[in-house]
């Protein structure tokens, strides 16, 4: 930030910033100190610390333990954890991919549209498309497993415990590659072309080169990606909503869909809370992570 | 020889990605304009071919969720929820662009913590909030909600742009007598256009998509979002795939359109949220 942009004077901060104060303060702020004080009450208003939490991370919805090592359901926050441990690297790399190979491509435009197409559609739309993708007989995943003789993958995976969560993922991912890929491509206009010249007269390898010119460049952008894709994965609820309503038998249930159902089928706002901080918490402790790595920087 | 090779292969993964990406929208379309006893063995089975309109007729006026008071709805909501944020979400920019004060770094802090939330960190207690003003069921409300959580994240666009203007077309006009707020209004706004176009692209797009914030505050099935009528279209005792997928093309094409005419908007103010922080 450079000190000559000091042009106007502390006598018009209203002006300029009331508008905004008033909307955030009332709409974002407030509530989520309300949010965070009912975390800490029970519903008839009694302070009761640390319970609302204890309770809510003891339900098996949210927290499966007995069942661990095997299928889903394993409770909202394993499978929203199992959700980031698949579908971040899985985004990350294929549109890392795409950036670099589109370069290289003639009517890469085209290709970019059609991969960003996802990140375009809403989200409760790209639920109904992904169920309809993976359900028997008419959906092309299945039709892909019967040609390889996979006949045990061969079935509505959204209606199976054991697919149903892998499904969602696969799905999203699907919509999310987007997102990679468009921040790669950009950043990989911002590496001078003269790197690349230099490093084909050493005779590098394309391997080579990647790994000690390209990847390191691109830091920044895999900062940027990887902290937006987390969110993402843990705020995902629409997908969840249309397409399995966490089911079967809570096998796809994730934090943000388990909130709503505390919040409004439930109509245990405190329990809600405790589940919606928790989620907050745990976004933050992404951002944060950023942003001290934009400060040093 | 080894050039051509590569050359080859990239683009055959190339094209296979594009092809891959655009299966499933296919898949749905076929569903669409097809009766669903042709494609119950597959969407590519062409076996008999009887495209037709009818789905997206039913499902533009569907006796119990009809698209089309719900894409009015939607328009009704998004377009209020972009213009809004924008203005004031520019004098704030245009504030942390140019004042300087001494908190100043923590409010910016705080609101790029904003975009880090999830909504349903607000969810219950903009429930009551609503609920106590009247303006739960209400556009209103919705509209609300969807200006102040925009805010954050239009803020830090516009400012970021605002701190790349020349300033001394403005250090002219001051010197000329010009008020702040006329100097904004007059001179800055415009030069800051193409920003603006970033704003009301991105911003349109993620209310229009947005289902969450609707789902809590709009209850009564005639004043339902087109994205809140998806869920109503899938059929009692079975899922109606041909409405269904007529409806879910009728909402996504709005986006997508957009997207197609201008994607340059699109794509800048995408880059430009995430990448210059």
């Amino acid at each position: 930030m450079t000190r000559r942009n000091k042009i106007t004077s502390l006598k018009n901060f209203p002006l300029f910033f009331s508008p905004a104060i008033f909307l955030i303060v009332f709409f974002v702020a407030f509530p989520v100190l309300q949010t965070v004080y009912l975390s800490f009450f029970s519903p008839t208003d009694e302070f009761v610390g640390l319970d609302n939490y204890f309770d809510v991370l003891s339900q098996k919805e949210v927290l499966n333990i007995e069942g661990f090592p095997k299928w889903p359901p394993l409770g909202a926050l394993i499978h929203n954890l199992i959700w980031i441990l698949i579908h971040l690297p899985l985004t990350m790399f294929s549109g890392l991919i795409l950036a670099v190979i589109l370069k290289d491509v003639k009517g890469s435009s085209i290709v970019k549209s059609a991969v960003f197409l996802g990140m375009v559609t809403p989200l409760i739309v790209g639920g109904i498309i992904l169920r309809f993708t993976f359900e028997r007989g008419v959906g092309v995943v299945n039709a892909f497993f019967n040609v390889l003789g996979f006949e045990q993958l061969a079935r509505t995976w959204t209606a199976y415990p054991e697919t149903a969560l892998f499904a969602l993922i696969f799905g999203s991912a699907w919509l999310w590659t987007g997102f990679s890929m468009i921040i790669y491509s950009a950043g990989l206009a911002t590496i001078p072309k003269e790197y690349y010249e230099a490093a084909k007269i050493d005779g590098t390898s394309p391997f080579r080169t990647f790994f000690r010119i390209t990847f390191p460049l691109l830091k920044p952008m895999t900062i940027t990606v990887v902290t937006m894709t987390i969110l993402w994965e843990l705020k995902i609820f629409d997908i969840v909503f249309v397409a399995t309503r966490g089911g079967p038998g809570w096998a796809s249930n994730v934090l943000a869909y388990q909130m709503w159902l505390l919040a409004f089928r439930d109509l245990n706002f405190n329990s809600a809370a405790a589940v919606a901080t928790f989620l907050t918490f745990l976004t933050l402790f992404v951002t944060v992570g950023m942003i001290r790595y934009m400060v040093r920087r | 020889m080894k050039i051509r090779k590569t050359t080859v292969i990239i683009h055959i993964i190339a094209w296979s990605a594009a092809l891959i990406w655009i299966v499933p929208f296919l898949g749905v379309l076929m569903a669409a304009i097809r009766p669903f006893p042709e494609i119950i063995h597959g969407w590519w089975d062409f076996a008999e071919f009887n495209p037709s309109f009818s789905n997206f007729v039913e499902a533009w006026s569907h006796p119990s969720a009809p698209l089309a008071q719900g894409m009015l709805n939607s328009l009704l909501v998004a377009i209020p929820s972009t213009l809004i944020p924008m203005f004031v979400a520019s004098l704030a920019g245009y504030g942390f662009a140019r004042f300087s004060f001494p908190i100043r770094d923590y409010i910016f802090l705080s609101v790029v913590l904003i975009m880090a939330l999830p909504q349903q960190m607000i969810a219950v207690p903009i429930f009551q909030i609503m609920t106590n003003l009247g303006l739960i069921d209400n556009f209103i409300g919705l509209i609300l909600v969807h200006s102040a959580w925009g805010l954050a994240w239009i803020i830090l666009f516009m400012r970021n742009y605002f701190l790349r203007l020349p300033i001394e077309i403005e250090e002219a006009a001051k010197v000329d007598g010009a008020s702040d707020f006329k100097i904004f209004y007059k001179i800055v706004m415009p030069m800051a256009l193409p920003a603006l176009a970033s704003v009301a692209v991105l911003q349109f797009m993620w209310v229009w998509n947005d289902f969450f914030l609707a789902l809590i505050l709009i209850s009564s099935p005639d004043k339902y979002l087109a994205t809140q009528r998806i869920p109503y279209m899938r059929g009692v005792y079975h899922v109606d795939w041909g409405v269904l997928s007529a409806a879910s093309i009728l909402v996504m094409v709005v986006p997508v359109i957009i997207y197609v005419l201008l994607q340059k908007y699109y794509i800048r103010g995408m880059i430009g949220w995430t990448v210059k922080g």
